[in-house]
């Protein structure tokens, strides 16, 4: 075979976090002899972030001992604590905040989420108001925690707000959830999931309030006291847990004439960004929490996934496909999956849940504890979610992959009648305290409109 | 030394849990909770777990970027 064309040169990779160290390791694997770099804002190399608001918060792990192992080495230059402050497409020149400019060949875009902060940014500062992103964010929480708070409150009831609740009932604290929406969780996996999670919530002592906002997060002396909700009502609380979902670090592209806003930077299946015209650039690529990407087991949907397992994989093909020739290239397809562990349960999906009308419970029951939850949308599989009974889900996987007629059959089933579909009650992402962890954002690269939330 | 599992994979056979149950442990019947960062004396039980998972869930490595330059 010839050698590839496109295996020398420069590449820049901006974010240094599981998407990032994946990408620079299959770039190696797969023949790149070229020049890469790293882009870090954060200090740190790469580190795992699951384990943050699971055994970290738990007081199980300490915060730096979340480093990611390598692959293989990648021969890199690590820039670590400096942010990328801008893109010249022209020049193809990455800007960094302190001034320097890495020239690149191919680029790859893996600068993930953040925090979305509390809107009042004077009670976000309050001694005791913390968000949960970074390791240095666990480590002070952590530590907050092993001081033992009289009450904490998590505002927003998603994955992550769910999890430190339920890190804080195995702690023994006592915890506060505030929801807009109708249930935790209901945001990623409708509503029938989202009873299940509120039931068990309360089951574990949690003080759960749906339908409400945090109106106010009140404070003495720069200290947080407590809390003021839409319904009239105050309760006292050491700790604030902000838990409203991500923001897409794409400002630092507002400039840079790619297709990228709070939704993230648009690609194609191979994941090389779109400009601001639609038009599919050849040597810019994105891949992780900031990609939006089409999926055509969503109807080429424009999907956004804030997932471990879609951070690996799409690195991967962006890897490959930044040092291959156009045959050569591959399409991202994987089905999206992820997991959540809470309240002693293990929670895991496939497929996407809120591409769905219908739900049906197709094995176990809320009762014991232990079940799996199937979506369909019109008549087809989309999704299956588990609750301890994880070794299913390859089954349903593969049901996903081949688009197979939803109810599923009843060889699924572990009852002589399986249950009868119901709505799957996907709320509007706008009346949720919790943005969605997968998002579907539309079929058009180039839609930068998006409705921006006051929160709370 | 550095783990990490893809959590995705596992499926909570615990055979990790039963050969390093220093590192892996499962929470409830079957969330697997685990150290990353693996203890000199641990290295061999971690590695041996690591050909053991039934899904091959598990990574071993050195710390990702510690020849940060």
């Amino acid at each position: 075979m010839p050698a590839e064309p496109r295996s020398d040169g420069r590449i820049v990779i901006v974010g240094a976090s599981l998407a990032g160290l994946r990408a620079a390791e299959t770039l190696r694997d797969e023949g790149f002899r070229g020049e890469l770099t790293l882009v870090g804002e954060e200090p740190h190399p790469p580190y795992d972030r699951p384990p943050l608001t699971k055994q970290v918060l738990l007081g199980r792990v300490r915060a730096d001992d979340v480093g990611l192992p390598r692959r293989r080495a990648v021969e890199a230059h690590w820039k670590l604590g400096v942010r990328a402050s801008g893109l010249d497409p022209d020049g193809k020149k990455v800007l960094l905040a302190n001034g320097e400019h890495l020239p690149f060949d191919r680029l790859l875009i893996a600068t993930g989420t953040r925090a979305r902060p509390w809107p009042d940014a004077d009670a976000a500062r309050l001694d005791g108001v913390f968000t949960v992103r970074t390791r240095d964010d666990a480590s002070r929480l952590a530590e907050r925690f092993d001081a033992g708070p009289r009450r904490v409150l998590v505002i927003g009831a998603g994955f992550t707000g769910s999890e430190i609740a339920s890190v804080c009932r195995e702690r023994g604290i006592e915890v506060t959830v505030a929801e807009r929406g109708p249930a935790p969780l209901v945001g990623a996996l409708g509503g029938a999931l989202g009873t299940f999670a509120a039931r068990l919530q309360r089951a574990h002592g949690v003080d759960l309030r749906c339908g409400v906002t945090v109106t106010a997060l009140k404070g003495d002396g720069g200290r947080l006291t407590g809390a003021e909700f839409s319904d009239g009502s105050r309760i006292d609380a050491d700790v604030a847990v902000i838990a409203l979902g991500a923001v897409r670090n794409t400002e630092w592209l507002a400039d840079s004439g790619l297709a990228a806003g709070p939704r993230g930077v648009a690609c194609d299946a191979g994941c090389r960004a779109f400009d601001m015209y639609g038009i599919v650039t050849d040597d810019i690529f994105v891949a992780g929490d900031v990609a939006r990407f089409p999926h055509p087991l969503f109807e080429y949907q424009m999907l956004s996934l804030e997932h471990w397992g879609n951070a690996v994989a799409q690195a991967e093909v962006a890897a490959h496909n930044m040092i291959s020739a156009g045959p050569h290239r591959r399409p991202h397809l994987a089905v999206p999956v992820f997991w959540s562990s809470q309240f002693g349960l293990n929670i895991k999906s496939v497929g996407v849940p809120t591409f769905s009308d219908q739900v049906v419970l197709a094995q176990g029951s809320p009762e014991e504890g232990r079940l799996v939850a199937v979506y369909g949308y019109r008549g087809r599989v989309t999704a299956a979610v588990s609750v301890n009974r994880a070794k299913w889900l390859e089954h349903y996987r593969r049901m996903i992959e081949t688009a197979a007629p939803f109810p599923p059959g009843p060889g699924a089933a572990d009852g002589p009648e399986p249950a009868a579909p119901v709505p799957s009650d996907v709320p509007d992402p706008k009346v949720l305290s919790h943005g969605p962890t997968v998002a579907l954002t539309g079929h058009l690269p180039d839609r930068r409109l998006t409705l921006v939330r006051p929160g709370g | 030394m550095q783990i990490v599992v893809d959590l995705n994979r596992c499926q909570g056979y615990a055979q990790c849990a039963f050969l390093a149950p220093q590192v892996f442990a499962l929470h409830g019947e079957e969330a697997l909770a685990y150290s990353p960062a693996v203890p000199d004396d641990q290295l061999d039980r971690v590695r041996k777990a690591a050909t053991a998972c039934p899904v091959q869930a598990i990574l071993v490595g050195e710390q990702a970027g510690a020849d940060a330059g």
